[in-house]
């Protein structure tokens, strides 16, 4: 049985009884068994409960019942999504035993289509970081070369959909986390258009710019899980309320006549010259298939990383205040307490990098530096946002690698906060402005490690951009997960 | 000069849910944490959902009070830790960088004195801190947790505690009239206060339990400040708490005032649009107001303006007088609940103990205009009904109230006045002025029951024959 199969056979074949759901969900515990140990991409792995379910979904399917569209697929779920009844740790010691008592809204659609959620993935803690070595559970590898960051913060969900653990994954992109995994491990993650996907049960780090993003091998599991994650929810005000959107349908119908602007801050200075060429070659590649591709310029873009980490730090400054430990976190002592301190040693559990945004954020919001930083911040965003909107009436799409760089080694740049927080140049545009974007997996450098491709559309366009991911996807050649 | 100035805090009692999910608004008379949810709770990705019957209700308030309503409404955030705040932030709003909280820039007219109003706006109340017993440990319910608050902040317009408490009546009758919230609730209405002396600093008064206790706690820190200024002693800007027991203010230790919330925008509930026609929506939803009302009272049946003012700003009276009078009666109504209701029954307490209803009023009414029943024995057949809930026919009976009218009995009756009264019939005779003194007499025999008009005049006959 092959475990490299995209979500979209899977269907196909569980559904026509060609692979039994059973076995394909054993096949994949004992794999995730074997690789795990190298690869930490779990903080939770539900066996029992994802082979319990695999047989019911085989009787269903036998018995030709009802059966959801996903056929028993296996899904790992980022671990700041809530699941009912499994851990939902955020990968830090203040939630390392909380349980939360409802599913997160796209957890529970997975569901009710008959997904299996088979585990929770590793992040950096409470999703700040870029390489999952901020976890409190210790670091996740990157299958392509086991030295290297996997990416992040959704860095289990990357390496669990290219290691063959499971068939897609449900990240969340606050700076990039989903895309940046996605580059570093070779598969494709979507950042969707803020409010297209509910976060009702996505534990809040920035909530003005988060979503909740799919992650799979192909852009068409990448639309499928789409279609079912998507939609307004009456648990989120933030959702919008725009008809269904069949996002698999058409999704091969080319990029032949449409316009793509090349984002000249996103391939310049600093960029990693084997990234450059890569994206030069992915250019040209589009022009074959018939697309037009111009130099655009978004010169915002250049405040887009201060204006980011004041926002995001503000944001999360506010979003974990509640974590002090009184109703639920980990075992702690209540006696001599007196409340300040007992609040100031519960927080004192937060890691390096939570501490240093939680400050930080503090700080930009305080009175007398409201102005300078925070609202400063917000004013690059209204620019960025209208300077893609300029862009967007000139063209369709527009392209830039996803990393500026290659993949890195682990412990390389866990010191210097500030060269980590500039590997998010390429990704938090779309975040700062709210539209989508998308990593495709394109090339390998010299050295065998992933380099992806990012393609932005307007708001709501995402069927738009899926297809255009489409066409890039299918112009790439690539090797098998090493592992 | 003094100069005062409220915040008053008060919860939407009578809507169905929580500010920011389905946990019922009613907290009370429940089993600590049995009305709470991951959102009320603040649990990990939880979102807070609007409740639109709220905004709607505050801006209700907010219309009432002369505000202004902003085109944009925006939640913020304020961060502090404190136990009983699940999230230690609380939804709130914040003009200061615009004014975007459901009402600002308002008035309202308490006899004749403007009071301004600097801002409403729309917030979660917190959970609540228990003591229980001799137990050390401090224990949080958090049924209360994101029951809707709408505060309510004056400028420093009062000038005495008296104007303070007429104020807060009408407010209370207000948010009771627009049907938002039962004021009388415990907690519901809570209030506090700032107030200066002269050029002195502001002093915060938290801490108040109810109207009547801010009424003395403006009293003693008006005391308080001006014999400081009077020995030349400045007053120290700080936040005093009311003791309720030792009936003083005392300075908070803690430093509240230097605490720095970091405000900032709740990005989890989008902007609110107020379009003008769900302003003019809501305004036709609205209950007539206390100023229409009183205004109505006086033009459409003559009611003395002094006797409308009373009768239209208690919301249970003027209830009681809406389903008790017609065209014909309505004076005589309003006259029996302001005159004889309202000093037997002033208080909350004693309201709710009535056992009166429309029908004994306007009965009553009816009697009384009919001369069926003189004004002295409608007096004791109110005291009655109003205790025993009886109607009025068996009141009449049971405490013998029936009007004597046919001039026969009457005249029988003052014969033996004369028999007994004869100086003063004499002087009577001489001074008709004092002819009230027999009328008395006679009104004494007959328990109050005999016509005042017929007795009057058949006095009159017999002393000049």
């Amino acid at each position: 049985m092959n475990l490299g199969i995209s979500a979209t056979e899977f269907v196909s074949q569980a559904k026509d009884g060609a692979i039994s759901v059973e076995e394909f969900v054993a096949k994949t515990l004992d794999r995730i068994n074997r690789v795990e140990e190298k690869l930490h991409a779990f903080i939770t792995v539900d066996s029992q409960n994802a082979l319990a379910k695999s047989k019911e979904i085989d009787k269903k399917i036998k018995s030709k019942d009802k059966v959801g569209i996903c056929f028993g697929m296996p899904i790992s779920i980022k671990d700041n999504i809530c699941t009912a009844g499994l851990k939902t740790t955020c990968a830090s010691k203040m939630l390392e035993n909380f349980v939360a008592p409802y599913d997160a809204t796209v957890v529970s659609r997975l569901k009710s289509e008959d997904a299996i959620i088979i585990g929770k993935v590793n992040l950096d803690e409470f999703a700040m970081g870029s390489t999952t070595e901020f976890s409190y559970f210790g670091t996740s590898r990157n299958p392509w070369n086991i030295d290297y960051v996997p990416g992040g913060s959704s860095g289990g969900s990357g390496v669990s959909v290219s290691a063959l653990e499971c068939l897609g994954s449900l990240g969340s992109d606050t700076g990039g986390s989903v895309r940046s995994p996605a580059s570093f491990c070779s598969v494709v993650g979507l950042k969707p258009t803020y409010g297209l996907i509910s976060r009702y049960g996505l534990v809040s780090y920035a909530n003005s710019i988060e979503q909740v993003g799919p992650m799979a091998r192909t852009v068409e599991d990448v639309a499928f899980l789409l279609n079912i994650i998507s939609g307004h929810d009456p648990h989120d005000n933030t959702t919008v309320k725009n008809g269904h959107v069949n996002y698999t349908q058409d999704i091969s119908s080319g990029i032949s006549g449409k316009k793509i602007g090349i984002i000249t801050q996103m391939i310049g200075e600093g960029v990693d010259k084997e990234v450059v060429s890569a994206t030069n070659r992915a250019i040209s590649k589009l022009q074959e298939l018939g697309a037009e591709c111009i130099p655009v310029s978004l010169d915002a873009v250049e405040h887009s990383v201060a204006a980011y980490y004041t926002i995001a730090s503000a944001e999360a400054s506010s979003n974990l205040s509640r974590y002090d430990n009184l109703r639920y976190g980990f075992d702690f002592g209540t006696e001599g307490y007196e409340f300040k301190a007992f609040i100031s040693k519960a927080r004192s559990n937060f890691g390096p990098e939570v501490t240093r945004r939680m400050l930080l954020g503090a700080f930009v919001l305080s009175t007398g530096y409201y102005g300078k930083y925070y609202l400063k911040a917000q004013k690059v965003r209204t620019m960025i946002k209208a300077q893609l909107d300029e862009a967007f009436k000139k063209v369709d799409f527009l392209i830039s690698p996803t990393m500026p760089i290659l993949p890195f080694k682990v412990g390389e740049k866990i010191d210097d906060p500030l060269k980590l927080y500039l590997t998010d140049i390429n990704t938090i545009t779309a975040n700062l402005s709210g539209i989508p974007a998308i990593s495709v997996p394109f090339e390998m450098s010299n050295s065998g490690l992933p380099i992806g491709m990012q393609l932005f559309a307007n708001s709501f366009e995402e069927k738009k951009l899926l297809q255009a991911a489409y066409a890039l996807q299918e112009t790439a050649n690539l090797p098998e997960v090493p592992l | 000069m003094t100069r005062i100035g409220l915040e008053i805090h008060c919860q939407l009692t009578k809507l169905e849910s929580k500010l920011f999910c389905s946990c019922k608004a009613e907290y009370r008379n429940l089993a600590p944490n049995s009305n709470i949810c991951p959102v009320c709770t603040g649990l990990p990705g939880s979102l807070p959902i609007l409740n639109k019957k709220a905004v709607e209700k505050a801006v209700m308030i907010s219309l009432a009070l002369g505000c202004k309503i902003p085109e944009k409404i925006a939640f913020f955030r304020k961060n502090y830790f404190y136990p009983d705040l699940p999230k230690n932030f609380q939804i709130t709003q914040y003009n200061a960088y615009g004014p975007t909280s459901i009402g600002s820039d308002g008035k309202i007219i308490i006899q004749g004195k403007e009071i301004k109003i600097r801002r409403i706006q729309l917030e979660e109340d917190p959970g609540r801190l228990v003591y229980e017993g001799k137990s050390m440990l401090t224990l949080v319910d958090y049924n209360r947790a994101g029951t809707p608050l709408v505060e309510i902040v004056t400028e420093p317009d009062f000038e005495t505690p008296k104007q303070v408490r007429i104020f807060l009546n009408v407010l209370a009758d207000l948010v009771e009239n627009i049907g938002v919230s039962d004021p009388y609730l415990e907690g519901a209405m809570r209030v506090d206060g700032n107030i200066s002396e002269g050029d002195g600093n502001r002093v915060e008064i938290k801490n108040v339990g109810s109207f009547r206790d801010i009424e003395k706690a403006l009293h003693f820190e008006i005391t308080r400040q001006q014999s400081l200024l009077e020995r030349e002693i400045s007053v120290v800007s700080e936040t005093r708490h009311w003791d309720d027991a030792r009936r003083i203010t005392v300075s908070s230790r803690s430093k509240e005032e230097e605490q720095d919330y970091r405000y900032l925008p709740e990005a989890d509930i989008p902007i609110v649009l107020i379009r003008n026609e769900s302003i003019e929506n809501i305004k036709k939803q609205m209950p007539e107001s206390i100023v229409a009302k009183r205004e109505r009272y006086v033009k459409k049946y003559g009611i003395p303006a002094q006797v409308a003012d009373v009768l239209s700003s208690d919301r249970f009276y003027a209830d009681l007088f809406e389903k008790s009078h017609n065209e014909r009666n309505a004076k005589e109504v309003a006259n029996i609940i302001t005159t004889d209701l309202l000093s037997y029954a002033d208080t909350r307490e004693k309201k709710l103990e009535l056992k009166i209803t429309a029908q004994h009023i306007s009965d009553l009414a009816d009697s009384v205009m009919d001369n069926k029943l003189t004004r002295n024995s409608g007096k004791q057949a109110l005291q009655e009904m109003v205790k025993t809930g009886k109607s009025l026919l068996d009141v009449i009976s049971s405490l013998d109230l029936g009007h004597v009218n046919d001039s026969g009995s009457i005249e029988k009756i003052i014969d033996e006045v004369f028999q007994e009264e004869k100086k003063a019939v004499t002087e009577a005779r001489q001074n008709p002025d004092t002819i009230n003194y027999l009328v008395g007499k006679v009104m004494k025999k007959t328990k109050g029951k005999a016509d005042p008009a017929t007795t009057l005049d058949i006095l009159r006959k017999k002393l000049s024959s």
